[in-house]
């Protein structure tokens, strides 16, 4: 530590990006601070830094009472597709909310952590503008980020297939393996799979940052089925509780929980960042010192802290280009139980419509739009009873309808994350009116889809129903998040309700070469601000099909090992990988 | 002894609820009543009158499938959570930290004003007419459903789900750590009816 700072880095945001950011400085001989508004639940804070106890196979803790944060009651975020329909606001409560808590969102993920593709990096260059989008390239390529992706795959312990029969034919060269050979299929995912290669689709076991076996001194995946939605009770999931254990076992790295920090600091030419300030539980009001200041509060909390500041916004595109995964589940019903609640919730993928072939590009053209590409399709289970129970109409029905469980234990569930086109006016900004418990305003999402994303969505639906019906489903109903036309009283009261319930939020501070057109360069540095990163999904400059989180990850990595000097030696693909 | 209601508020809970998840012997449903629901509702609006507040189970186990048993060991608040649930279950009461973006109507609030509404010889009238006065309060009804899924289907640490008399009902095992299922339990077929 250098006398005059009390850190040489100071990372706001514990989860996925901020903790990957600290294993890589620490491990380099730097030390951190770690400051998160939420609590903490997840690891002692001092040696031996056991992990705790307090998660748990537990509906209402985790589904219904707020247990990993943020409450809507204290910490609201408001929504509204555009200001012409909706005024200031349509919704106010909980918009995205990932985990607020030490470990943030990979705490309660079920973790399919696949990579992107090539093209994803350069869809500008291979498949042009479409009107009404600021569709770019990335500042970084594929082969750049290769080694960061494998790193972090490593340090996480991800269970996947990489080659032969069972390995997706569409990913991305690999200079590896994965760590660990995958957990086992779901019984409702053999079914669909196998439906899914009837209809020549390429479904593969989904790339899951859960143990098969027992890794880096955490067990293997003993299947509890609570998964999505709930924090290991056993300690099975690896991100981000690896990257936060081996950051603090160099003890170099201190994390202070519930510290909601306010404010950037910066030197009075404004171009340099002295650290942050932030509110103690307490409310009393600190400020750290650091060479280096990390935002990695989320893609919705991140413009928010700058918004707030005025930091960072020369380009004025900070909040701008807000991405979702635009949502499209297809539910099928079968003749017989499927016991989703035994498994990881999602066990399989196919990335067929990402690709898009003659058929997807001709409906593209009917609808006028050059191409569409859709996202990967997750093949998992349904809620658990509460939220079935809720589903159903009260009174003399009830019983059977929870016994036969339609809607669970009967019920498979295909969810595409489709590709959500970056549009200038889906935004985050500063509510005018709400504000949180600590006084100060909440965030706002404006959005609403382009029509790409919904054109691709009831294009692939199509396919979807087959793909269940095949599997031998009796009946299927399609929905999307956000649901699509005049909101209906049904949207209002469906569970995902009227906001997109998209878990993967990007782009608010997209990553460029210009600074004119770009809020952070290609190490993830802020142009304004040298000394201020960004280490989570805001840096995004399209949203591909993917889960979000391994990216993201992986560049938090790269920024990291390019800051500390330790940049990774390049890879390449190893002989058996596809290309 | 109930925490919060009084005896024929209590009562009037179970019988409300029953109507809506009602028992039945042919299936061998437990309804809400044997599953005491009532007490579910009553834990949650009196939450605060335990220390720690009966919010937020322990963890990691139950104890029902090994492991030490942990659920029972409750999980503080912190001064912030303490307000938020304070604020939903008391209502906000004109305190200005509690009413940063407007007022908040307590659930204890709209039990309160939702059983007068009900009356207090809701019990002893027949089904019928404790249907038709259930309808005629559409948001009581709507949240004392919410509530009667929760006590029948969550722990039963949280006061309902007697026994597990809700799980077994709809063959659901209910939380499985540490023991989880085997991988041949995962990808088999599942029973039959
Ligand atoms: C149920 C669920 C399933 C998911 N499944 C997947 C999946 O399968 N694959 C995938 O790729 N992604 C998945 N995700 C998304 C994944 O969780 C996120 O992409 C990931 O957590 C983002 O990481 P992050 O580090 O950028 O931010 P976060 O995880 O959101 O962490 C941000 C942290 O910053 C803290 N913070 C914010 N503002 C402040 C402030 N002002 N002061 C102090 N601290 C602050 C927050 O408390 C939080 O802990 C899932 C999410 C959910 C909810
Ligand atoms: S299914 Fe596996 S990884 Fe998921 S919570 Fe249970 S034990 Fe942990």
């Amino acid at each position: 530590m250098r006398a005059d700072h009390d850190a040489r880095v100071v990372i706001v945001g514990s989860g996925p990006g901020g903790a990957t950011f600290a294993d890589v400085v620490t491990a380099a001989g730097w030390d951190c601070i770690i400051l998160d508004k939420g609590r903490n639940h997840l690891i002692d804070l001092q040696p031996p830094y056991a992990l705790k106890g307090d998660y748990s196979n537990d509906e209402l803790k985790f589904l219904y009472r707020h247990f990993l944060g943020p409450d809507p009651l204290l910490e609201p975020r408001t929504y509204r597709r555009s200001a012409e329909i909706d005024g200031e606001r349509l919704y106010t409560g909980d918009v995205n909310n990932l985990p607020s808590t030490i470990g943030g969102g990979g705490v309660h993920a079920d973790g399919k952590v696949p990579r992107f593709r090539e093209i994803d990096f350069r869809l500008r260059s291979e498949l042009g503008p479409i009107d009404g989008a600021t569709i770019e390239d990335w500042p970084v390529t594929y082969g750049e980020l290769e080694p960061y992706y494998s790193e972090v795959e490593r340090v996480v312990g991800v269970a996947g297939v990489a080659d032969g029969p069972r390995a997706n034919p569409f990913a991305a060269w690999r200079s590896g393996p994965y760590p660990m050979p995958p957990g086992p299929d779901m019984h409702g995912a053999v079914l669909s799979a196998a439906a899914a290669e009837r209809l020549g689709l390429h479904p593969y076991p989904a790339p899951t940052a859960a143990n098969s076996e027992p890794y880096d001194g955490r067990p293997a995946c003993n299947n509890c089925g609570f998964c999505g939605y709930y924090g290991c009770p056993i300690h099975a999931k690896g991100d981000p509780v690896a990257m936060l254990s081996h950051a603090l076992h160099t003890g170099r790295c201190e994390i202070r929980p519930e510290c909601y920090v306010t404010d950037v600091a910066v030197d009075p030419s404004g171009r340099r960042a002295t650290g942050v300030r932030y509110l103690d539980p307490a409310g009393g009001m600190h400020e750290v010192t650091a060479e280096f200041v990390v935002l990695a509060c989320g893609a919705f909390e991140t413009p928010r802290l700058l918004l707030q500041c005025g930091l960072g916004n020369s380009s004025g595109l900070v909040g701008r280009n807000l991405m979702y995964h635009f949502q499209t589940l297809t539910v099928g019903g079968f003749p017989f139980r499927l016991h989703g609640h035994r498994g990881r919730a999602v066990t399989h993928l196919h990335d067929d419509h990402i690709v898009p072939d003659a058929d997807d590009l001709a409906a593209a053209h009917r609808a006028g739009l050059p191409y569409f590409r859709g996202g990967i399709v997750e093949h998992g289970s349904a809620a658990g009873p509460i939220l079935e129970a809720k589903t159903y109409l009260p009174g003399p029905l009830h019983n059977d309808s929870m016994r036969r469980s339609d809607l669970r234990d009967r019920l498979w569930v295909f969810t595409m994350q489709g590709e959500d086109l970056p549009q200038a006016t889906n935004t985050i900004d500063l509510d005018p009116a709400v504000v949180d418990a600590w006084g100060r305003p909440a965030g706002r999402a404006t959005y609403a889809p382009h029509d790409h994303e919904v054109v691709a969505s009831a294009h692939i639906a199509k396919t979807l129903e087959a793909v269940m019906t095949e599997a031998g489903a009796q009946w299927t109903i399609t929905t999307t998040s956000p649901p699509v036309g005049e909101l209906t009283e049904l949207d209002r009261k469906n569970p995902l309700g009227v906001a997109p319930a998209s878990r993967h939020v990007m782009g608010t501070c997209r990553m460029g070469h210009d600074p004119a057109t770009s809020v952070v360069n290609a190490e993830s540095r802020f142009h304004d601000i040298d000394n201020l990163l960004c280490a989570d999904s805001s840096v995004f400059v399209t949203s591909a099909g993917y889960g979000p989180t391994l990216t993201l990850a992986a560049l938090s990595a790269r920024a990291a090992h390019l800051l500390t000097g330790t940049p990774l030696p390049p890879t390449s693909p190893t002989p058996s990988s596809p290309s | 002894m109930p925490i919060w209601f009084d005896e024929n508020d209590y009562e009037t809970v179970a019988a409300a609820c029953e109507r809506l998840i009602p028992r039945d012997e042919a299936s061998g449903a437990p309804g809400a009543t044997a599953a005491e629901v009532a007490r579910y509702v009553d834990q949650l609006l009196g939450a605060f009158t335990f220390d720690p507040p009966r919010i937020w189970a322990g963890g990691p186990f139950s104890g029902r499938h090994g492991g030490d048993a942990g659920f029972e060991n409750w999980i503080r608040l912190r001064p912030l959570d303490e307000r938020a649930w304070r604020t939903r279950i008391e209502g906000s009461r004109g305190d200005p930290e509690r009413e940063r973006n407007g007022p908040v109507i307590g659930l204890q609030e709209r039990y309160r004003s939702g059983l007068v509404a009900l009356g207090r010889d809701f019990v002893s009238v027949d089904g019928t007419e404790q249907d038709r006065r259930l309808d005629a309060v559409a948001e009581l009804k709507a949240m004392l459903y919410e509530h009667a899924c929760e006590g029948m289907y969550g722990d039963p640490v949280y006061g309902g789900n007697a026994g597990g008399c809700g799980w077994a009902f709809i063959q659901f095992d209910g939380d499985m750590q540490p023991r989880g299922y085997t991988d041949a339990e995962v990808e088999e077929a599942g029973g039959a009816s």
